[in-house]
């Protein structure tokens, strides 16, 4: 099986790889996948006052489409509003990737992962309600 | 671009080119079918499948008569389980094996599940070996074979062939062994570890795909199988068709060398393998080791990197191939079955490479993988969230994961 040369690229040189301060209010992380899965996401994005996405970071344990996908991930959410990131799917992912079909799920982690992390940083802003389809969230 | 280290010698070897040497006239001048009893075609290709025999029955103190020549391991493997169960069905119809098996005894196994016969699949220690007083317990009179592996293919455990091979004789039970990863590799002796059906492939051994033998027992007992194939009756009747003459001149030489080679390759193996474990061992932490150390194949090392995962290690050492268990490398997205069946954890299943060394490779060139693979384990763990929560003293295991 041969990587697409996009998947080549994000693996020898990842996007925004690092951690944020998951304590600072402005930065919401989301953490999906599961060790025995074989693969786990963490996202975190960084939000200014008018909730736009300043920065992003991830680290990941997966294959290199996985790998990918999460850094490709953080590059497109950077620089949009929280409700424009939600409207990343994960089919976007695939066309850009050219993922094939074996490693569409790496996409949809990747898609759950913005979500997690989009809805943790609403969730410290308004100190409300999670909304629907955002609880893929590891909690240690 | 391709690999130049190759250190995945369990999967397949290159053909030595002394083996070529010794096959090609057979494509050549002489390539008479060894069924041709009226001219000299025939009796020279007959002649060298004779001698071949010869040379793979002195690997494992067998007569040359009890050698039967195949197109590989599976087909011998189908032989001696399918073609067993059916000549001595009226005998009984249970047959014992092991969950580590390759698939290509574990689903002719499955297949005679589906016909009426019922498997025991026994369970292995987390070294990958059977429990001898299991094996006992399991046998009923019934029993009319027992396959347990040689030597495991993914993590190199070598079972106790001797002392099963005694049960069974105890038992009045057949005996077959895949040896398919120790053939010339390790000292295999079917007299005595009394085996009476032994699978063995030419191309894991420096020689041609496509060939492999089966051997079965002709005295105390004398062991029968039915054919899986029909056309002709070669080969004592258990394998018709045409013979692959080249192939087996292929792997006549191929065993003679190992046979004669052993001695010097089997140290030579060992030190390099040790070297890999204790180069990669000075420079990173948190890896496991997978498997028996202390009864193992001389060139395999199966190890777990925790934290990081095979697909993506394999990526970063692209210049050394070598093979994971990790399910991204698997059409089943399943990791390792063989590696779950040692207790191994699902995440360190996903986190394992094999590195199978062989006759080609060099000590140079496991200074290199040992640089490589430290380096790329180096750099995903830095991109690992695993690492980073274990860093923070967060104990993996109390994690809640979400599933997908």
């Amino acid at each position: 099986m041969a990587y697409s040369n996009k998947v080549l690229d994000h693996y020898e040189r990842p996007r925004n790889i690092g951690a944020l301060d998951r304590n600072d209010p402005n930065v919401g992380t989301g953490i999906v996948g599961a060790p025995e899965c074989g693969d786990v996401m963490k996202l975190q994005v960084k939000v200014d006052d008018a909730n736009r996405i300043v920065d992003a970071k991830f680290k990941t344990f997966g294959c290199g489409s996985a790998i990918a996908s999460s850094s490709l991930a953080t590059e497109w959410v950077k620089g949009k509003t929280l409700d424009e990131a939600l409207g990343i799917k994960n089919t976007d992912i695939v066309k850009e990737l050219s993922l094939p079909p074996v490693k569409i799920h790496c996409s949809v982690l990747a898609e759950d992962a913005i979500r997690a992390a989009i809805a943790d940083v609403k969730k410290k802003k308004t100190g409300g309600a999670v909304p629907s389809g955002s609880e893929a969230q590891a909690t240690a | 671009m391709k690999p130049s280290i190759y250190l995945d010698n369990n999967a397949t070897t290159p053909v030595d080119p002394r083996v070529l040497e010794a096959m090609l006239p057979y494509y050549r001048e002489k390539f008479g079918n060894a069924a041709s009893r009226n001219h000299r075609y025939g009796w020279e290709a007959e002649d060298a499948v004779e001698n071949a025999r010869e040379q793979a029955a002195a690997v494992i103190n067998a007569s040359s008569k009890e050698i039967i020549w195949t197109s590989g391991a599976t087909e011998s493997n189908n032989i001696a389980i399918k073609g067993t169960a059916h000549m001595y069905a009226d005998k009984g119809r249970h047959i014992i094996t092991q969950v580590t098996e390759h698939k290509a005894v574990i689903d002719p196994c499955k297949y005679l599940e589906q016909q009426g016969y019922e498997v025991t699949f026994l369970k292995v220690d987390k070294k990958g070996r059977i429990d001898l007083d299991e094996l006992r317990r399991v046998m009923r009179d019934d029993t009319i074979l027992v396959s347990t592996m040689f030597a495991n293919n993914e993590i190199g455990t070598i079972q106790s062939i001797g002392e099963v091979g005694a049960l069974c004789k105890n038992r009045g039970v057949i005996f077959h062994t895949d040896a398919t990863q120790a053939f010339g590799k390790v000292p295999v002796d079917v007299e005595a570890r009394g085996i009476d059906l032994l699978s063995a492939s030419g191309h894991k051994i420096y020689g041609p795909k496509g060939v492999g033998l089966l051997y079965v027992r002709r005295k105390k007992p004398r062991v029968r199988c039915e054919a899986v194939l029909h056309g002709g009756g070669h080969e004592r009747g258990m394998r018709s068709g045409t013979l692959n003459v080249p192939g087996i001149v292929g792997f006549g030489a191929a065993a003679e060398l190992c046979r004669l080679e052993r001695e010097q390759e089997t140290p030579r193996l060992t030190k390099l393998r040790d070297r890999l474990w204790n180069g990669i061992g000075e420079k990173l932490d948190e890896i496991y080791r997978n498997g028996d150390p202390e009864r193992a194949l001389p060139g395999t090392l199966n190890v777990s990197f925790a934290f990081v995962e095979g697909e993506s290690l394999m990526m970063g050492f692209s210049n050394i191939a070598v093979s994971s268990g990790s399910a991204c490398t698997s059409a089943s997205l399943e990791p390792s079955y063989v590696l779950k069946s040692l207790g191994v954890g699902e995440e360190l299943a996903h986190s394992s490479i094999r590195f199978s060394l062989g006759r080609f490779n060099t000590a140079a060139e496991i200074e290199q993988t040992i640089d490589q693979v430290t380096e790329t384990v180096q750099k995903l763990r830095d991109m690992s969230p695993l690492a980073e929560m274990a860093a923070e003293g967060i104990d993996l295991s109390t994690v809640e994961w979400a599933h997908h």
